[in-house]
């Protein structure tokens, strides 16, 4: 089995590893600095978190072919508009707080995480939360304390986390401004609720 | 002189007595993951099960965090395992290493004892430090991420400083590097940012460059000291075939990242990069099936080890199919769009971890007792027939692929009616959830998730057990060359 052959030589082999390894990594990180500029929060794809002081709304894009966030009217969260460095301090509140709460090994973010409870993408703008109006107080009471609210028809049920009126309020900061992410379309065919006056 | 047929560390050497540390407690964390698999698999059907007091959160946490951690140890015990042979030089740090063992392993315990009796913390910085960073897979809080890179800092150095003295061959060149590029990854993953697209795009570079590139290329390494080992094939060949691993894995696998950023608000460009790239990361895991198979019997190789042998060929398919096939079956975005974050990942996750990776550790698990109990004969007619480690391998891939495929099922079902039909909707997602079709696959996977843990106890117990007694010595690897 012995063989001369340049293709089969370690030597050609060594060197195909280290030119494709090196050119694949400088092609990555001139990727990952074009792809950093354009979801930085304040950029088209990902909005600043003062988006939360207007409607978010999931529209199809007809030359796109998939549905894309729309940013509304002025709708503040709360009914308080923020600042700048308020709504980033509201939003990194909720998020510290699904980061502590461990939320993501029941859910999914973006469609990561865990499979047992939906996912949050656009948990927002569910129809689950009946009307726009009562959205906000909704989300914050079921937040606080799930454990007796109606979940489905399964018996699956969130747990009570021991999270606060003020952590309620910042996760459902976060989950607005998560909706006014640019997914590509992700989650397809969604059906979101009702918000027009 | 040692004796055969007992576990004497008199039989092994300095980095190899250290190694088997390792594996003691990787395969201790494996069945905890296994354990708490089917504690989260049961809450799929009876959601009040220690509602509460475990909830699928923390057992689904603690199931994916043993499993990292114990592949981690896995790995870092096969290193250790073969470094004193290849460099043919002693472990240049061992005592620093022994320390940094018991370091580790006390750091992981106290973490998964937080994990389960604290769970969570208020929404502030202080619990990423101390409890629990609540991003999948690197759960573990930020003093103990410190933790993890201080001591895999000093195997590094272990590894290098030891090639360096001794002899550096091929496969210490691929070594070296690959360890290198797993830690230096880690540090992705080690910062918080509100902006959850970012945080994404991190937090991939970890996961997937872990998983689909450099934990590739260290089985890669083992693989090609095991082919060494039990079958005696040449150093040129499996060297040779090495680099031509190394070059398709990291060309389809670096790029490859790209089918993780079709949703996280990426832009659209990486559809095409990471569709076209991941679609051909199931190369190379062709390429090591044609290696392994080719080398086991065109060569009319004899081979030292059956256990081992066999779990090396359940390598070479397991990570072709679990991480090639069911990878590339979703991975173009066209798909992915219905399957992304539903059981297809789950099921995808489960043949690819334990394909990939369960199966060549627990081949190192059978090397490494043949060794300490004197190199005792481990080929055919073994004492029963060799009944425990038969059943084993064949419970384990069974109970496996049995809990893929009833993911699979639950997957198809959640695509269809929650994605397709109902829009992906909460109210999708519960329909899918609570129809007939899904449970069942759930039933199925806890079914044969039960049948997996037979054939862990049965491997245990064989590992505990075989060539006890054993008067024969092993038969030398030979290959007609």
């Amino acid at each position: 089995m012995e063989t001369n052959q340049w293709w089969a030589s370690e030597s050609f082999w060594r060197k195909t590893a280290i030119w494709v390894t090196g050119g694949s990594f400088v092609l990555l990180m001139l990727l990952t600095m074009d792809t950093l500029s354009q979801i930085s929060a304040g950029t088209t794809r990902v909005p600043a978190y003062s988006v939360i002081n207007h409607r978010i709304e999931y529209k199809f894009d007809d030359k796109r072919h998939v549905q894309v966030p729309v940013i509304g009217v002025k709708e503040p969260l709360f009914g308080k508009e923020l600042s700048e460095e308020e709504a980033e301090a509201l939003v990194k509140l909720g998020k510290l707080t699904t980061q502590a709460k461990n939320c993501m090994n029941c859910h999914t973010l973006l469609g990561n995480g865990a499979y047992y409870a939906p996912d949050l993408t656009k948990a927002w703008l569910d129809q689950y939360w009946g009307t726009s109006e009562i959205r906000e107080v909704q989300m914050v009471e079921f937040i606080k304390d799930p454990s007796d609210k109606l979940h489905n028809s399964m018996g699956r049920r969130m747990p009570k986390l021991g999270i606060t009126d003020e952590e309620a309020r910042g996760v459902v900061a976060f989950l607005k401004w998560m909706s006014s992410i640019d997914t590509n379309g992700f989650p397809y065919n969604f059906k979101p609720i009702e918000q027009e006056n | 002189m040692a004796m055969t047929g007992q576990c004497d560390s008199a039989n092994l050497n300095g980095g190899q007595k250290l190694a088997v540390k390792y594996f003691t407690v990787a395969i201790t964390l494996f069945g905890a993951q296994v354990l708490f698999g089917l504690l989260a698999g049961l809450q799929y059907l009876q959601p009040d099960f220690l509602y509460g007091v475990l909830d699928f959160s923390v057992n689904r946490m603690v199931h994916i965090n043993a499993l990292v951690v114990w592949m981690l140890y896995g790995f870092l015990g096969s290193v250790y395992w073969l470094l004193e042979e290849e460099s043919q030089h002693e472990v240049v740090g061992l005592k620093l290493g022994n320390l940094i063992f018991w370091v580790l392993t006390a750091a992981v315990t106290v973490v998964v004892l937080v994990y389960l009796l604290v769970q969570v913390g208020p929404g502030k910085e202080s619990t990423i430090w101390l409890i629990n960073e609540g991003r999948e897979y690197i759960e573990a809080p930020r003093w103990a991420d410190i933790g993890i890179v201080v001591s895999v800092l000093v195997v590094f150095y272990n590894v290098a400083a030891t090639f360096s003295k001794g002899r550096y061959t091929g496969i210490a060149g691929v070594l070296v590097l690959d360890m290198l590029a797993l830690f230096g990854i880690y540090l992705a993953g080690m910062f918080y940012t509100t902006n959850i697209s970012i945080d994404q795009y991190w937090w991939w570079w970890v996961i997937h460059l872990w998983v689909e590139a450099t934990w590739e290329v260290m089985v890669a390494c083992i693989m090609a000291y095991g082919l060494m080992k039990v079958l005696g094939v040449r150093r040129k060949i499996v060297e040779t075939w090495l680099y031509i691993e190394v070059a398709l894995m990291f060309g389809s696998g670096i790029l490859g990242l790209g089918h993780h950023y079709f949703w996280i608000g990426t832009p659209e460009y990486w559809f095409s990069i990471g569709g076209f790239f991941s679609a051909l990361e199931p190369i190379p895991l062709v390429a090591m099936v044609v290696h392994a198979v080719f080398d086991a019997g065109a060569r009319h190789a004899k081979n030292s080890n059956h256990p081992t042998m066999a779990w090396l060929i359940a390598h070479a398919f397991g990570n072709f199919f679990g991480a090639g096939v069911w990878g590339f079956m979703h991975t173009l975005p066209q798909i992915n769009l219905y399957t992304h974050g539903t059981q297809w990942s789950a099921s995808h996750g489960h043949l690819a971890f334990f394909g990939a990776y369960a199966t060549i550790i627990i081949a190192m698990f059978y090397l490494a007792v043949q060794k300490w109990r004197g190199d005792v004969w481990m080929s055919g007619e073994l004492p029963g027939n060799g009944w425990k480690w038969k059943w084993a391998l064949g419970l384990l891939n069974l109970g496996m692929v049995g809990m893929t495929v009833s993911m699979l099922v639950s997957g198809y079902v959640q695509s269809q009616i929650e994605r397709a039909i109902e829009g992906s909707s909460w109210i999708g997602y519960f329909a899918a959830q609570a129809h007939p079709w899904f449970v069942q696959g759930m039933w199925w996977r806890e079914l044969f998730g039960v049948m997996f843990t037979v054939g862990f106890v049965l491997l245990v117990w064989d590992l505990l057990t075989i060539g006890r007694g054993e008067k024969r010595t092993l038969v030398p690897a030979t290959s007609e060359a």
